[in-house]
């Protein structure tokens, strides 16, 4: 009798997920045909809020890095796109890949600041280094200083002729760029800094003992996600038409929410903020008119969920199962034969 | 003149800087813990001194003497109830747990008190000053709070090392387990490290009260000023976070001296220069 190995990446669940979750983007790239204009609105404000989440968690959960100053690369996002289409007179879609290159270049230097600090006072000078980009842009008056400024008529029109036609525009490279960042996430997983961040997620000391390279391996993903934060921030306000520096750079709206997201979901893995997204746009829905109680009990459940189920939804539905949707991990299936 | 009466002024700003920062350094001092909250729960206090003088009609510094109590003992239970379950070598789950508190309890006091501006009428203690001579004077209320500052950081240097219960919390802050081995429970000395911590935010929301306006939003600045202060200072040392308060005031006054848009920015540079020469602060302690 002998024993072999086979090394499986996919598993059942992965195969089925990967079925449905075609079907429902082939869904949601038809949404033009079948939703409406106030649906469609709803949608990319999920695909920029789930591509957001996907980056915080990849940050946080992967690399160890919690940041509590990633609107510094929405606001910097957004601003290069209106600084690239108003002022460099590109076309704001080609703005929007070129604000995503800018952020990542700026990440360069900020990481090397930002990296002076370890764990949580990491987490605090982020948020004093997107302070600083905030009183920055509000001094710049050609960008409207502190009151902003809004997309010239002349360049909302050359996105497409019609209003339909824009609307659908922004709509796809929204679901791309949701796509995107969940592609992002599973390719890099998989690569050989997937495998040195696990590592690092799992023991720092232990895989810097094993020759993994932690601070190059981490300096990677800063920059990584610094730069796809910069597209969803150019996204964001490529749709919103208009900027302004409290806007750009809210500690709240592009942070907060953002970590409550992927803490309810479910904290380094790629299904937690996808279900966290969910639960986040449904008690939205409920919950919308009631102001500050809402943001009062989206924080307590995040709150709750840390001390008593720190994996989140996610954690406590593959606690007593071994699911994966998607096929980040390796697993050894052993076969007795004659 | 204006020039060395903005430093002088920034001088004495920095005493409320180095009170904002005592209580966050002396938490992460004894249990290497940052609270994202801590500009909130000054926040906090302040509109614990708003209530108490609207229930009381005394004057605002007498309401210390119920919101020092007050929030020392807000503080105990939170750690007890709340916060010890988060400690352990993650730290994803305290960072994460007092950020929620910030934004709820940013929430909760707007929906409580309103987004209007708030502040404490301090009588003569505002308008009052000293004249120096030259032209240069300085009022009461910021020499008050800055001398409040000293003789609060000389306090509780002289509680860490002159009585047992500072000797505790210094052993604590050096190496948890082996004071646990010698028979100390970790959970009460974290207790009472962050009952004294909130004494002291107690303290600072009351000066914040009084020499400033205040509304729920204004929590996370705090924060950001006592981080840079810590920082600046250099970890686990009292002295030098009296120091790092000082120098952010400073460099704010100075900055505001050029544009009054510079001010809080040249504060944040002044932190991120000092960040990229020394990491490790101007008069560091100890590592880690």
């Amino acid at each position: 009798m002998s024993i072999s190995y086979t090394v499986q990446r996919s598993t059942r669940a992965s195969q089925i997920a990967m079925t449905v979750g075609a079907l429902i983007v082939v869904g949601l790239a038809l949404a033009p045909w079948w939703a409406s204009r106030g649906d469609m609105r709803m949608l990319i404000e999920i695909f920029y809020y789930l591509a957001l989440a996907q980056m915080w968690s990849l940050l946080a959960g992967y690399g160890g890095l919690v940041s509590v100053g990633q609107q510094a690369f929405v606001g910097i996002g957004g601003y290069l796109l209106f600084s690239f289409a108003v002022f460099g007179g590109v076309h704001p879609i080609v703005a929007l890949a070129l604000a995503g290159i800018g952020a990542a270049v700026i990440a360069i230097p900020t990481a090397l600041v930002a990296f002076r600090l370890q764990g949580a006072y990491f987490a605090i000078g982020t948020w004093v280094i997107a302070e600083v980009f905030r009183l920055s842009f509000a001094q710049i008056s050609a960008l409207g200083g502190g009151s902003g400024m809004s997309l010239p008529a002349g360049i909302v029109k050359s996105i497409a002729a019609s209003r339909a036609g824009r609307e659908h525009l922004i709509y796809w490279v929204a679901l791309g760029i949701a796509l995107g960042s969940i592609l992002l996430v599973f390719l890099l997983l998989r690569s050989r800094y997937g495998l040195a961040m696990t590592a690092i997620r799992d023991s720092e000391p232990a895989s810097e003992s094993l020759g993994v390279e932690t601070y190059r391996t981490k300096y990677i993903v800063y920059v990584a996600t610094a730069g796809m934060t910069g597209l969803i921030g150019a996204l964001i306000f490529l749709q919103k038409l208009r900027i302004s520096p409290d806007a750009a750079f809210s500690v709240n709206d592009w942070t907060a929410l953002v970590i409550f997201i992927v803490v309810i979901g479910g904290i380094g893995s790629i299904e937690g903020p996808i279900i966290g997204v969910a639960v986040f746009f449904v008690l939205r829905e409920f919950a919308a008119d009631w102001g500050s109680w809402y943001l009062i009990i989206l924080g307590g459940i995040a709150v709750a969920t840390m001390l008593f189920a720190p994996k989140g939804i996610w954690g406590l539905i593959t606690a007593k199962r071994d699911i994966h949707l998607f096929p980040v991990g390796r697993r050894l299936v052993v076969k007795d034969s004659e | 003149m204006d020039w060395i009466n903005a430093i002088v002024q920034g001088v004495l700003l920095g005493g409320l800087y180095a009170l904002f920062a005592a209580g966050l350094s002396l938490m992460f001092g004894v249990m290497r813990f940052v609270n994202i909250a801590h500009g909130d729960f000054i926040v906090m206090g302040a509109y614990g001194a708003l209530v108490a003088v609207g229930l009381t009609g005394l004057h605002p510094l007498w309401t210390l003497i119920l919101v020092v109590p007050g929030m020392a003992v807000l503080g105990y239970v939170g750690q007890r109830v709340l916060l010890n379950r988060t400690l352990g070598d993650d730290i994803l789950p305290p960072l994460l747990v007092t950020f929620g508190f910030s934004v709820i309890i940013q929430n909760v006091l707007l929906e409580v008190f309103s987004a209007d501006s708030q502040k404490l009428q301090a009588g003569w203690l505002e308008t009052a000053s000293i004249l120096l001579g030259g032209g240069l004077s300085i009022g009461v209320m910021p020499l008050l709070i800055f001398v409040s500052a000293l003789v609060l950081i000389g306090g509780l240097q002289a509680f860490f090392y002159r009585s047992s219960l500072g000797r505790v919390l210094r052993a604590t802050s050096d190496d948890q387990d082996t004071v646990r081995l010698m028979g100390a429970d970790n959970k009460i000395i974290f207790a009472y490290a962050t009952a004294i911590a909130s004494a002291v935010v107690g303290i600072a929301g009351v000066y914040l009260a009084m020499r400033t306006n205040f509304d729920p939003s204004v929590g996370p600045a705090r924060l950001l000023f006592a981080f840079e202060a810590v920082i600046i200072g250099g970890l686990g040392n009292l002295w030098g976070t009296l120091a790092g308060g000082v120098i952010l005031g400073v460099a704010q006054a100075i900055g505001a001296q050029i544009d009054p848009g510079f001010q809080i920015l040249a504060g944040h540079v002044a932190f991120l220069a000092v960040l990229v020469v020394k990491p490790q602060g101007l008069f560091p302690k100890m590592t880690g």
